[in-house]
């Protein structure tokens, strides 16, 4: 594999400005690599003419000095983003051959800047899982092995094909999304940066809608500073998401002094769980330490209703997604059911979605049915809004006292085996978000950094939790936990 | 563990216009029975004064001015239906 593939977003920018490399020959380098990686299951479609295309208009730019810091750089584009003219089918069978006529806000922002598409990559169906195990696409695999044993591990869901991509060096850079852990859990299994931006950070526009009220695009990266780099590009204000936040996008990548004196940092000590691995709890108390070594106070906090956010957030996505996923009907766009003789409308709406979606979003989008129906809607979606009122306010309280961040584990475990869980209930699967999903309930931000390795070699990392809008601050003490922590590791190449 | 039966799973099925074979119903009534069990401890969480949470983040939405933006591209609108005939979505008969 070439080496310019596994450079990170910055260094890249510098070395396009300075002339030493082309974008044509970054991204000629990346489809190489795409090309030999099938195996990794990580791009569902790729579009190399494109990327060709985009990289040629990219080297103009930079010969004529106009080079924002995205403009040459080759990425992979989560399915779930409509672009214009590629498939985006958000890795269901619902949206077979669905190409988009518009591009999504967050992917237009990327372009206009300069970035050049490498394909779109695979994820959980309708960002549904925790696993990647629920794509019409198939499994994407994670670059990581434990040691010498070949068994083939799940790099995290749902953005698991822009996980497994940017840790594989694939690309230099991927889009996610994530609802309850999307990005941090699959960046945490494969070694990566992954940061879900305060809600209304990023344009929602033409990003395919799971639970309105939690998703969230974020950059997935190579590191700390291109997570800077990448969300500066993604984020602003929208007139067509009336949720995007109409502030302004400060210089997040100006922010990283890597100065963290005098911070505060809380450990809610209602994140260590009964059964945690020792390995989990043994890292959550490195970090700790790193951070009081660079200068900040580590002080414990309180979230007390922390255990009631899993069940909230099972009541309050699956409730949006059955809203949401009503479009789905082989009316406008996407897959129809063949029919019989006599089939009435209901019956093509019926056949098509039982084809159509995959048994995880089907047992999603009844469940979210049922919360919703006559009897049942303030017994459980009600009160699920009234508990997320009650989860945000932990994290207020926190912030009111003086607390600048919060660190906790990204995951409960490294990554596990593909096919480990299909025996066990979907509650177990849930279990994967404990430490992720209270933050999209609350709307903030949140960072997955590489900070340790498990007993077998995995990567594991922490995540730090910013106030809102504060993206540049958490950035900052990301970036210090990252220096410390100083994770080199790759996987070794099987692929 | 709730429990839910097969009637009310199929009820769900039929609210959600997914169609589930009979046989199937039992093992979805048992997996809804889990994932409500898992969602009943919200009952214990005392919400007495606590106002549902409409918006996470304190904005007022955007108003605008109530005027056409965009359209007069049907056949754009068109392109991914499964059939359009005619600058219409065509369906199977919906009225007798």
């Amino acid at each position: 594999m070439s080496e310019l593939t596994k450079l990170t977003i910055g260094a890249a920018r510098d070395a396009l400005r300075r002339g030493e490399v082309t974008s044509a020959e970054l991204t000629e380098a990346c489809l190489g690599a795409i090309e030999g990686a099938d195996a990794l299951g990580a791009f569902a479609h790729k579009t190399p003419e494109r990327a060709r295309g985009m990289a040629a208009a990219a080297d103009l730019r930079l010969k004529a000095g106009d080079a924002p810091d995205l403009c040459g750089i080759p990425m992979g584009i989560k399915d779930l983003f409509c672009t214009r003219g590629v498939e985006s089918q958000a890795a269901s069978r619902i949206l077979g051959g669905f190409k988009p006529e518009y591009e999504s806000t967050v992917t237009s922002q990327l372009f206009e800047a300069g970035a050049v598409m490498l394909g779109k990559l695979n994820m959980d169906e309708f960002a549904m899982g925790s696993s990647n195990e629920t794509s019409a696409y198939g499994n994407a695999v994670n670059p990581w092995r434990r040691g010498s044993d070949d068994t083939a591990l799940t790099p995290g869901g749902s953005s698991g094909g822009s996980a497994a991509a940017v840790s594989a060096d694939l690309c230099l850079a991927a889009t996610g999304t994530d609802t309850g852990g999307s990005i941090r859990q699959p960046a945490a299994f494969t070694g990566i940066t992954g940061l879900k931006p305060t809600y209304g950070r990023c344009s929602r526009w033409g990003i395919i809608a799971f639970a309105s009220s939690l998703d969230q695009a974020g950059p997935m990266t190579k590191d700390v500073r291109d997570a800077a780099i990448l969300l500066r590009a993604m984020a602003g204000h929208d007139p067509k998401d009336s949720t995007s936040a109409d502030l302004a996008v400060p210089d997040f990548e100006a922010m990283l002094t890597g100065d963290i004196r005098g911070k505060t940092i809380g450990i809610p000590r209602e994140y260590r769980m009964d059964g945690m691995p020792e390995e989990i709890e043994a890292l959550w108390a490195e970090g700790r330490k790193m951070l009081e070594d660079a200068g900040a106070k580590v002080v414990d906090i309180s979230l007390p209703h922390t255990k009631y956010a899993l069940p909230t957030y099972y009541v309050i996505a699956p409730a949006e997604a059955s809203s949401n996923l009503a479009r789905y009907d082989g009316v406008r766009y996407g897959h129809r059911a063949t029919l019989a003789q006599g089939d009435g409308i209901v019956d093509m709406y019926e056949k098509t979605r039982a084809e159509g979606f995959g048994p995880e979003v089907q047992r999603r989008v009844m469940v979210g049915t049922y919360v919703l129906s006559a009897g049942f809607y303030d017994a459980y979606y009600n009160r699920a809004r009234k508990v997320r009122t009650l989860i945000k306010k932990d994290f207020e309280d926190a912030f009111d006292q003086g607390v600048d961040a919060i660190l906790t584990p990204a995951t409960p475990s490294a990554a596990f085996p593909l096919g480990a869980m299909e025996e066990a209930d979907p509650v177990q699967m849930y279990l994967n978000d404990v430490f992720t999903v209270t933050v999209n309930l609350a709307g903030l931000p949140g960072i997955s950094v590489p900070a340790g390795q498990d007993r077998d070699g995995l990567p594991l990392g922490l995540q730090l939790i910013g106030r809102p809008w504060e993206e540049g601050d958490l950035l900052n003490v990301a970036s210090s936990l990252e220096r410390a922590a100083g994770i080199v590791a790759k996987p070794d190449r099987w692929w | 563990m709730t429990a839910i039966d097969t009637a009310t799973a199929a009820r769900v099925a039929k609210l959600a216009r997914i169609r589930v074979d009979d046989d199937a119903l039992p093992a979805l009534a048992q997996e809804f029975g889990a994932i409500l069990g898992f969602i009943e401890q919200l009952q214990e969480v005392d919400v007495e004064g606590v106002e549902p949470m409409v918006s996470v983040t304190p904005m007022r939405l955007k108003r605008r001015d109530d005027v056409v933006t965009d359209g007069g591209m049907a056949e754009t609108v068109l392109s991914n239906a499964p059939d359009a005939r005619e600058g219409f979505f065509a369906v199977p008969k919906v009225v007798e």
